[in-house]
């Protein structure tokens, strides 16, 4: 289910990209608040999960997994160039499936790993801030790259619906509004993050249980959905 | 594996209908696509290619359904008309991908090269290639695994003359060596040189099918129109239609000129000099005014 071809042009297509500057701008970004809060406030453990959470896996995340998800395969098939993996004998399934792994694989590396050297720049890990973020991203990153690849998929404008989605849902509407929190990717991860830290430190609307089955579910539909309907791209001519 | 069957089939975007209940068998040799832009032409090999379903009908390789059916690519060979292709990558990079990706490796895409003579130019970015080179390492792409059919989607476009005349040489081995090879093109002089039978396409429909012999006849015998000014009018058209290749004269007062309906082309390009000259009648100019592509083409439809 693993293609290296397919594996090795995606990254070279994610990360080659101008697009590709916010994988590092925005994890330089976090360590930088990192380190200047530390320098001005010195070592707070809510001050740490207020920024973790609110900068990491409200905004951070979710962007950096739009970059790698919508860019692991929109722009092949808005610019038609998919026709060259799509005219080649390799099941649909497996097309799909290494790109996911590909999304899954930048977005952890870009988000996940900052938010741990930043949860230790913030306070030293005190009552385990860092870990529980960089563990909540990770997680996060599945859904994230599944949702957004299958976006990538079945949208010429994903970027903008994902930007739209990552920016407004998650950051904006899962934060204020009740309701939408339990509809959110960042509140199921933030469950994790609330097991693994400190009493009192991450709060979540929603259940452990019904936050990991809902992160399976959503990953495991989107990658499903996303290769049925890469079985069923149709490219128009030119005409 | 070698022959496609197209069967009624018809494919519509929306309200718009871009092939309309066509037929036809592609098999061994160089198939001409022939047809003025936007006929369907794309549709079409879209839908042999396995790039987009018919809407009604059936499109098949030796009977196997092309529609999601992977497993055909083993047999076809695309080269699609866009022009995007990985540019990030080296001509050789995407060449050896194209190879992976059917389970051969280098020595393939290497082959592939030499046969589309771009060696040369394989380890420069494809970002800097002309649309010529381009369209060579598309064909690399397309016969890594050395397919029984090739689908090009107007392959001499943006091609100068020394590589249109490379390319038809390379299509014409292909099919001499007993490979399916189908090109679309909307220009009758490429589609005479290369291509042993012609598929006509006009308006979504399958206006002809045959030799080029029988097409090109097709097209020279069909009436032409003519805008004519003269310094008589009136006795130019008393001596054209005594002739039997002028088929209707209208004496058009608003615009000061003759239109003239011609049934036999060679006849009548012959006639109209000489019998102004024989009666003192001198032309002002002479000009077709159904010369376009379109025109040509819609008679092929009616005939």
């Amino acid at each position: 289910m693993y293609n290296p071809t397919v594996a090795r042009l995606t990254y070279r297509a994610v990360l080659g990209r101008r697009r590709a500057a916010i994988l590092f701008v925005l994890p330089a970004l976090l360590l930088l608040l990192a380190a200047a809060v530390r320098g001005f406030h010195g070592a707070d453990d809510q001050v740490a999960a207020d920024l973790l959470g609110g900068f990491a896996l409200a905004t951070m995340v979710p962007l950096i997994g739009v970059i790698a998800g919508t860019g692991a395969i929109g722009p092949e098939i808005d610019d038609g160039s998919i026709v060259y993996l799509l005219s080649k004998p390799v099941k649909r399934s497996e097309i799909i499936a290494t790109k996911f792994t590909v999304a899954l694989a930048v977005t952890m590396a870009f988000s996940a790993l900052p938010t741990l050297l930043a949860g230790f720049i913030l306070n030293g890990n005190g009552q385990q801030v860092a870990v529980a973020c960089a563990v909540a991203a990770l997680v996060a990153s599945f859904a994230y790259s599944a949702l957004f690849l299958l976006l990538g998929t079945v949208s010429r404008h994903a970027v903008v619906i994902g930007l739209v989605y990552a920016l407004v849902w998650e950051s904006l509407f899962g934060s204020l509004v009740p309701g939408a929190r339990t509809l959110s990717v960042q509140q199921w991860s933030l469950a994790l993050a609330e097991r693994i830290a400190g009493e009192g430190l991450f709060g979540s609307d929603v259940g452990m249980a019904a936050a990991v089955s809902l992160l399976v579910g959503v990953t495991v539909a989107a990658i499903w959905y996303a290769g049925s309907k890469l079985r069923g791209l149709t490219l128009a001519g030119e005409e | 594996m070698t022959t496609i069957d197209i069967a009624n089939a018809s494919r519509w975007f929306g309200n718009v209908v871009a092939v309309n209940d066509v037929s036809m068998s592609i098999g061994p040799g160089v198939t001409g696509l022939l047809g003025p832009n936007g006929a369907g032409k794309s549709t079409l090999i879209n839908m042999m290619g396995g790039f987009l379903a018919p809407s009604t009908g059936a499109v098949t390789l030796d009977g196997q359904p092309i529609w999601r059916n992977e497993g055909v690519y083993r047999h076809i060979g695309v080269v699609p008309e866009r022009e995007a292709m990985y540019d990030f990558l080296t001509g050789r990079e995407f060449v050896v991908a194209n190879a992976e990706l059917h389970g051969l490796d280098g020595r393939a895409a290497g082959r592939a090269l030499a046969t589309v003579e771009m060696e040369y130019a394989q380890d420069r970015k494809i970002a800097t290639y002309s649309k010529g080179m381009r369209q060579r390492v598309k064909m690399a792409s397309a016969l890594v695994h050395e397919p029984s059919v090739l689908l090009l989607d107007e392959p001499f476009n943006g091609m100068d003359p020394r590589q249109r005349m490379q390319l038809m040489d390379l299509l014409r081995r292909m099919g001499a060596d007993g490979r399916t090879v189908l090109f679309s093109s909307h220009i009758l002089e490429e589609v005479e040189q290369l291509a042993s039978h012609i598929e006509v396409i006009v308006a979504g429909r399958h206006a002809a099918s045959g030799d080029f012999r029988r097409i090109r006849r097709l097209m020279t015998d069909r009436p032409h129109r003519y805008l004519v000014r003269s310094s008589d009018d009136r006795a130019l058209a008393a001596a054209l239609i005594a002739d039997p290749s002028t088929a209707g004269i209208e004496v058009d007062a608003a615009e000061g000129a003759l239109r003239i309906q011609a049934v036999d082309f060679g006849r009548f390009t012959g006639l109209l000099p000489r019998v102004a000259r024989e009666h003192g009648i001198r032309l002002l100019s002479v000009s077709p005014s159904d010369e376009s592509l379109e025109s040509v083409f819609s008679y092929l439809v009616a005939a």
